[in-house]
């Protein structure tokens, strides 16, 4: 508790010196004229389409479309452990979306982080990843989201709580937590590779969900796709590394491609928010680039060994009855060995789901069940029951156990407390 | 094909024809609470039947679960991902089901209050501008073709809550929201009378809905496109 003490005055110095700061910049940035060059681009076909793909790659319209909404003109509310911050409407409408923006405009919230009125953005738009997306990539999306039919839809307010409700606090999170500047190529690395990371660190921003986040709500800046809890979304995206100890250790390409394009692989399927990407975002990425990013993805280091998590409190007993429970509800599907049967039941002996540190994803799966993705390569998947309605907490919490011990995996216990706890998280 | 990439590994192709290429096989995420062929839950009567639902209002009420009109978490993660194409086919499935009515239990109400009942379904109140049931669920309350869910043969529990959840704005339909007006206009008694009455009622035995086109619904409802004349 006394470590915590720091805070609230560390906090005050922010506002104070962020509020100074702020009274320094321009409240209102004239609208300004196109770069006739850059006019142009904006109304060229070719540009537009480059850009609705590049749109696709960054999952845009995920975030910036309320469910059931219009698409891209914003209103869905992103939770974030400091309070919810809506996406805005980027519709080309003038009055509530980005018809009067110029690109210099979309550059700067892109690249800068920074907000047409010279107000710092909040990061829940990921643009510490978006800094790396290249000047001509950035004008095909502005292109592109400029071609599209316009929506009125005001933007709601976020509902952050204080201190973070004021913008000046940001100043001081981006001074620890956001650098802008661009992709960098790696000249000891094939063209493919250097494509793979430019998506994955850019534009796709695969870390801000695969990489843990600190107090305040940072990525640090050594956890690179190392794997990390989504924040409010009661979801844990693995760890990527393919090698020694990573989270998707004996991945082979063809699993990591197969996963993007049809939602499915031999090691695994996609779950949670990773089955909306991949629906909405990843089975539209075109052959080349998947192949770019398996390259840079298998190329991500061994990770270090975890201690042994097996010698736990009353696990044994939890896994006898697990035992049981798998015996009558899973094992018709994911078999005794758990294997699964391939392209229909995943296996969950080594799925990065089931073994992942935290045992969310398979809590979370066991209770909700659900459809694999559909995807152009899966469009009429097999599901799995929900079970919330017919275990309790207890063998919700020993199944789980029982999958995460069983075969090889050795992933830590599950308990019932954490069962009751995920099994009201909402689910958007 | 991307499958035949990921069959190479341990797995015999034997395992793999053991699973039933059949859309059932498919749907266990829905048949796991609903029943094989739709019939419901055997238990609490929270997961309605699904058979013999016209195939139009089944498709829809997943569609609304996606949009997030209506509001029960395992319906809305399962309907998530789902494409129009395969959400028709799978209400298309349940729709073609004819299976037998499964008596739940009905609680024991004074005679007025089934009276009340009664007079919802069969002629509404019209000083509270609440239209009869059977004005859109049918003469036989067996629903109406394409969109009009039947009511005859749903357990009380089921339909109770789902009033319910349209005065607390849980469950909602395209605007103009019709239910949710007449929702609004029931009180919590009448809700308790009019879902005895009809849990309590024999089925009829031709189950079918009624054609489409053969209602005029009295209010204007987005869900049937129409335009009723009172609201």
């Amino acid at each position: 508790m006394k470590r915590l003490l720091w805070i609230p005055a560390v906090l005050l110095v922010i506002v104070l010196a962020g509020g100074w700061w702020l009274s320094r910049q321009p409240r209102q940035l004239p609208a300004q004229a196109e770069d006739p060059v850059i006019a142009a681009k904006l109304k060229d076909p070719e540009v537009i389409a480059q850009g609705r793909y590049l749109a696709t790659v960054g999952d845009c319209v995920s975030c910036h479309t309320l469910r059931g909404g219009q698409s891209f003109a914003g209103g869905r509310m992103l939770p974030t452990p400091f309070g919810s911050i809506p996406a805005p409407n980027i519709t080309p409408d003038a009055e509530t979306g980005i018809g009067d923006w110029s690109f210099q405009d979309f550059w700067r919230a892109l690249h800068d982080g920074m907000g047409r009125n010279g107000e710092p953005l909040y990061p829940a738009f990921s643009y510490t990843s978006f800094t790396k997306v290249d000047r001509d990539d950035a004008i095909a999306i502005f292109a592109y989201l400029r071609s599209l039919r316009p929506t009125h839809q005001p933007n709601a307010a976020p509902t952050l709580r204080f201190p973070y409700n004021l913008r000046s606090t940001l100043t001081a999170w981006r001074a620890v937590y956001f650098k802008a500047g661009t992709y960098r190529p790696d000249a000891s690395q094939s063209a493919s590779w250097n494509r793979g990371a430019y998506l994955v660190q850019g534009l796709g921003h695969c870390n801000e969900c695969h990489a843990a986040r600190g107090a305040w709500g940072g990525l640090e800046a050594s956890a690179t796709l190392s794997g990390g809890r989504i924040p409010e979304q009661g979801w844990y995206a693995p760890d990527l590394s393919t090698q020694a100890n990573g989270g998707l250790t004996g991945w082979s390409r063809q699993d990591i491609i197969a996963v993007l394009k049809t939602g499915q692989a031999s090691k695994g399927v996609a779950v949670g928010p990773m089955a909306d990407v991949v629906a909405g975002s990843t089975q539209y990425l075109r052959e080349d680039d998947l192949q770019a990013i398996a390259d840079y993805l298998l190329s991500l280091p061994a990770r270090a060994a975890q201690a042994p998590t097996r010698a736990n409190f009353n696990a044994q007993s939890l896994i006898s009855r697990g035992n049981v429970v798998y015996g009558e509800r899973c094992e018709k599907c994911h078999g005794k060995n758990g294997a699964g049967i391939a392209g229909v039941y995943p296996p969950l002996d080594g799925n990065a789901s089931v073994v992942e540190p935290t045992g969310i994803n398979a809590t979370r799966v066991v209770l909700l069940g659900g459809f694999s993705p559909l995807t152009a390569g899966n469009a009429r998947p097999y599901s799995m029951p929900p079970y919330a309605q017919q275990l309790s907490d207890g063998d919700v919490a020993a199944v789980v156990t029982y999958i995460r011990q069983a075969w090889s995996n050795h992933a830590a216990a599950v308990q019932e407390r954490d069962v009751a706890a995920y099994r009201h998280t909402p689910i958007d | 094909m991307p499958f035949a990439l990921l069959l190479g590994g341990a797995l015999a192709h034997a395992d793999q024809a053991s699973v039933p290429d059949t859309l059932q096989q498919r749907i266990a995420a829905c048949t796991s609470c609903h029943g094989l062929h739709g019939e419901g839950s055997s238990g609490s009567g929270f997961s309605p039947r699904l058979a013999g639902k016209p195939a139009g209002y089944l498709a829809l009420q997943l569609q609304n679960f996606q949009r997030g009109l209506r509001q029960y978490a395992p319906m809305e993660y399962i309907a998530r991902s789902l494409t129009p194409d395969y959400m028709h086919e799978i209400a298309e499935y349940f729709a073609a089901q004819q299976v037998p009515y499964e008596r739940r239990p009905v609680p024991a109400l004074a005679p007025s209050m089934l009276q009340r009942g009664e007079q919802l379904v069969t002629s509404g109140d019209p000083a509270r501008q609440i239209p009869p049931c059977q004005a859109c669920h049918g003469k036989q309350l067996t629903g109406t073709e394409p969109s009009v869910p039947g009511l005859a043969g749903l357990p009380y529990d089921y339909i109770s809550a789902q009033l319910g959840s349209w005065r607390a704005g849980t469950r909602a339909s395209a605007a103009p929201d019709c239910m949710a007006q007449i929702a609004g206009r029931l009180a919590p008694a009448d809700i308790t009378a009019v879902s005895a009455w009809l849990a309590g009622r024999q089925v009829p035995a031709d189950t079918h809905p009624q054609p489409a086109g053969s209602i005029t619904p009295p209010l204007r409802c987005g869900v049937l496109q129409a335009h009723g004349d009172g609201a």
